[in-house]
């Protein structure tokens, strides 16, 4: 067994409850420096076609969480499994946990029917590109492009 | 994207070493299997050297070995040692202009995503991907 999946072995996946709001909400703010509790209350609400999954050890620990949407026709692109956030305890990094939850979301797009994943990340975040890379995804066909609105 | 004949040369060097870090080829092994000069690779393996990625054993048997971290040496990290950083343009008649500067932000676009994308690709993930497609 190689190492990653190894590692990845020793974690449990599961659907996200209410109770690990507290968890969810604190480590958000850990990684990215601001609480945004009504963000979250309501984002782990059961919604259709969205898949929310927790990472704990097998201890039953909290390690981090993944959120994984199927969404059809957006952009002219049939329906496409869109990895919303991966967030992993910056002291459970490079263990497996990060590969874990993204196996388990594409785990959940294949079961419904979904034969590609994509995700949007910041290209000065090289951490996150780099992890996503590891994985096997390349540059998809689209590009961002934004403007600021002028008041 | 077009990159320098040495760059090339570092980048295929590294990667055939780091595909078994505990193997050494020499230089002549290595410029067999590219198709270059020894002397050419020879000096982009010095400069592999230089920056603690490849190690040179001496004596019998003696040759090149992968010494860095696959997991963490990114493509960028060999493409800045033969190339100018994508961002270090030298000022250029005409830049001051309106033209000039609305065609420099483009230009810039375009160095960011190159560099982010040659920093996110690892040896190892490159290395993965290329036994994959070698498997199929």
């Amino acid at each position: 067994m190689a190492d990653g999946a190894r590692e990845a072995a020793a974690i449990h996946l599961r659907d996200v409850a209410t109770t690990d709001l507290p968890a969810i909400v604190d480590l958000d703010r850990r990684l990215t420096g601001e609480a945004k509790p009504a963000y979250w209350k309501a984002g782990v609400a059961p919604q259709a076609d969205r898949f929310f999954l927790v990472a704990e050890t097998m201890g039953g620990v909290f390690a981090g969480f993944a959120i994984g949407e199927i969404r059809a026709w957006e952009f002219g692109s049939p329906p496409v499994g869109w990895v919303f956030a991966i967030q992993v305890d910056p002291d459970r990094r490079q263990a497996g946990v990060g590969t874990a939850l993204l196996e388990g979301l594409c785990a959940r797009f294949r079961a419904a029917g979904v034969g590609l994943v994509r995700t949007m990340v910041n290209r000065r975040d090289h951490l996150i590109l780099a992890f996503f890379r590891a994985q096997g995804m390349t540059a998809g066909p689209s590009l961002e492009l934004e403007m600021e609105l002028q008041p | 994207m077009k990159l320098q004949m040495a760059t090339r040369l570092g980048l295929y060097a590294a990667l055939e070493l780091a595909r078994d870090p505990t193997r050494q080829l020499s230089a002549t092994d290595l410029s067999e299997r590219f198709a270059v000069s020894t002397n050419h690779l020879a000096k982009v393996l010095r400069e592999l050297g230089r920056a603690g990625l490849v190690e040179a054993e001496r004596g019998a048997g003696g040759g090149y070995r992968f010494c860095g971290n696959p997991r963490r040496t990114t493509l960028m990290d060999i493409v800045a040692l033969f190339e100018e950083s994508p961002g270090d343009r030298a000022a250029e008649p005409g830049d001051g202009t309106d033209v000039g500067r609305a065609l420099g932000r483009v230009l810039a676009e375009v160095d960011e995503i190159a560099e982010a994308t040659l920093r996110s690709v690892t040896l190892e993930t490159l290395l993965k991907h290329a036994h994959r497609n070698r498997a199929r």
